[in-house]
């Protein structure tokens, strides 16, 4: 198999890691909304409703910055990332 | 000037924001000492305009890659603010609050599909379609793909919801210009336009990136500072995001106490078009699982096919640096949606509470008619109460009020001075402004670019390329302008529907372009047509009286229109036959992000 092969099945690996966690945030919680919601979460809000107005949305922004840092090493380790002067 | 004006931009941003609060407070200081509040309005918002027109004027430019894609040289941070301005419309900033203070959890679906989204720009697409080196949306499409039949369609989808986007937007700055400067909305309207477009026309993307972060400092202050200050001066604690649960607790107890009674149908004939009472509990799950998750995926997936978006991250110095700036444009629109329940649990409270001396429930009628907030805002046609049972008392079901009213009208129920209404106003102004101009220039970069100059005349100059994107920037503006002063539909409910459009017609051929190599021109084609065709007759149908299917309705039907282009398009790709090689080395080289981008850097 190819650099390039190998880089876009570990670049693929790490999608899939990816959208697995942002399904749990975006979707997979809000399938047991009400069940969830007669718990107290954090600061005192009801867990669901604590989810809708910050705990997805922060989850979200963590997410993307821990992805994009993960594919900065994968294209490090096969050598494709870019040059500065490009 | 301009390597210098890059490595400048914190301290230029930094004197700004500082010159923007002295304002506010000259402004504070102007109302003690008496100005009115009329005046007080106009000055904010001509202010604000002048100094984004001012940005617009500076940023002039004569280079195609200046005009389409700012130079590729934003910074990520800056180039987050920039995305998170574009991104936040008129919508977010003056509709949304509203939204969940009337439908309360299954609107908050909106919150989470329009953070969640950004998950997929960042992963899916912003560092290929970056490394791609295109201008605009469809270049990619029609580069990827081959042959003008693809990047038109392309066009046409961009051009069917950007336009459905723009019109809310431009029906945003006309309330708010009417409002503010005390004009009639049919002219307001015009008045909003034209400063959207001083922004756009002289610089292009570069123009409007520069503004765009300007407008993001101004919108962000405006929505937190009232929501801080209100928190505060109820009681409710300092920090309100983390703060409120007591107050979540006590609208729910005061819901059980009044109760949702339902209003009879005659009875709500008197209320005037657009008001809505409280119906739904705040904080309970009050929708089905599938309803919210639908709603919150449509948004998501809609996120990832706006075209005004996805440029943003055009302009980037590179691959590596499009993929931080996606996750700080979700850092900055996080400060302002993680605000929004806040600010309508405390516009809730402060008028349903008893105990408050703000309270109106439980009030006689004569008492809240008497009340200045309340003549003013009635007056506004965002107000409105009716004794129903006739005891001569205000119960819940018995109050209506205008979404816009809960963002706009808050500040004065809570007794904050004059000028935090005005500081309201201009940053509607500037979350509005940045969004039309986002939205223009995408459909107007589409036409000139894509339509233009790579099907019609290739070989046009640079000036006549940008002298006719310029013309087109007028033209379509003023088309929105035209069918925004026609008042057809709400702020909400259009910008939604666009979310819906671009995702029928644009996800799959987007995601599968760089992510599946194997599809191909005829499938695209098939997806981006047949997609967009599905879906808008599913919201004729659904508006037409019909009855649906799967719990998708006129909000989500881009669910039905995705589903539609995805099966077209993996159909029709593997009937037909497989890109040719040239095709897939090219996929290939837009996975890695170094070498050179596909497209050249002036094409």
């Amino acid at each position: 198999m190819s650099n390039q092969q190998k880089h876009w099945e570990k670049t693929r690996g790490l999608l899939f890691i990816t959208l697995a966690i942002w399904f749990v945030f975006s979707i997979g919680i809000f399938l047991f909304g009400a069940e969830m919601n007669e718990v107290t979460g954090p600061f005192g809000y009801p867990w669901t409703y604590w989810f809708t107005c910050q705990g997805s949305l922060g989850a979200f922004v963590i997410l993307i910055f821990w992805f994009a840092n993960r594919q900065e090493k994968i294209d490090e380790e096969f050598g494709f990332s870019e040059r500065e002067d490009e | 000037m301009k390597g210098n004006f890059i490595d400048n931009l914190p301290k230029v941003y930094g004197i700004y924001t500082g010159g923007f609060i002295g304002f506010i407070i000259i402004m504070a200081i102007a109302e003690q000492m008496g100005m009115t509040a009329k005046a007080i309005g106009i000055a904010f918002v001509a202010f604000t305009v002048f100094i984004y027109a001012l940005i617009g004027w500076l940023s002039r430019t004569a280079q195609a890659d200046a005009y389409y894609v700012a130079g590729r040289q934003v910074p990520t941070v800056f180039n987050g603010m920039a995305t998170a301005a574009d991104w936040m419309s008129g919508a977010s900033f003056v509709a949304m609050a509203g939204g969940i203070y009337f439908k309360g959890y299954g609107y908050m679906a909106l919150l989470v599909g329009w953070t969640g989204g950004y998950v997929l720009v960042a992963s899916l697409l912003a560092p290929y379609l970056r490394k791609f080196g295109c201008y605009t949306v469809p270049d990619f499409i029609g580069t990827r793909y081959g042959g003008n039949l693809a990047r038109f369609s392309a066009v046409v989808v961009l051009t069917v919801a950007s336009f459905t986007y723009v019109t809310a937007q431009i029906n945003a700055t006309g309330t708010i210009a009417s409002v503010a400067l005390d004009i009639p909305f049919q002219y307001a309207v015009y008045v909003g336009l034209i400063s959207i477009l001083l922004c756009s026309m002289l610089g292009g993307m570069r123009g409007v990136t520069w503004t765009q972060v300007a407008q993001y400092i101004v919108l962000i202050i405006a929505y937190l500072l009232p929501v801080f200050w209100i928190s505060n001066k109820m009681g409710a604690g300092f920090f309100p995001h983390f703060m409120l649960a007591d107050e979540v607790a006590r609208i729910g107890e005061l819901e059980q106490q009044f109760g949702f009674v339902k209003n009879a149908a005659a009875d709500l004939k008197s209320v005037p078009k657009g008001l809505a009472g409280i119906t739904k509990a705040h904080s309970a799950v009050n929708a089905t699982p599938w309803a919210f998750i639908s709603l919150a995926l449509a948004m998501m997936m809609g996120t990832a096919s706006l075209p005004h978006v996805m440029m943003r991250y055009f302009t980037t110095p590179s691959v590596k640096a499009a993929r931080k700036s996606v996750g700080w444009s979700l850092f900055f629109i996080f400060l302002l949606y993680s605000s929004a329940p806040m600010l309508a649990t405390l516009s809730k409270l402060s008028l349903i509470d008893p105990n408050l001396p703000t309270g109106i429930i439980g009030k006689t009628f004569a008492e809240v008619e008497a009340i200045d907030w309340y003549q003013n805002w009635n007056q506004a046609n965002l107000m409105f109460i009716s004794d129903f049972n006739g005891n001569g008392t205000l119960e819940l079901n018995e109050f209506f009020m205008g979404g816009k009213a809960v963002v706009l009208a808050t500040p004065e129920i809570a007794g904050l001075p004059y000028v935090i209404s005005g500081l309201v106003a201009a940053g509607g102004m500037a979350a509005a402004m940045s969004t039309a101009d986002g939205l223009i220039l995408a459909i107007a970069n589409a036409i000139s670019h894509d339509v233009y100059y790579k099907i019609i005349d290739p070989k046009a100059e640079t000036a006549k390329r940008l002298l006719v994107a310029r013309v087109l920037l007028v033209v379509i503006g003023f088309a929105g302008a035209t069918i925004a002063a026609m008042e057809i539909q709400g702020i909400l409910g259009s910008v939604i529907w666009a979310f819906d459009f671009a995702m029928s017609g644009l996800f799959f051929p987007l995601v599968l372009g760089v992510w599946w190599k194997r599809a191909n021109r005829q499938g695209a084609i098939a997806g981006m047509l047949g997609g967009l065709a599905a879906g808008a007759w599913y919201l004729v149908w659904v508006r037409t009286g019909g009855s649906g299917f799967l719990g998708i309705t006129q909000l989500t039907f881009g669910i039905f229109g995705s589903a539609v282009s995805l099966v077209l398009m993996v159909v029709v790709s593997l009937m037909t036959a497989e890109p040719d090689k040239a095709t897939q080395k090219m996929v290939d080289d837009v996975r890695v992000p170094s070498g050179k981008s596909i497209l050249g850097r002036s094409h």
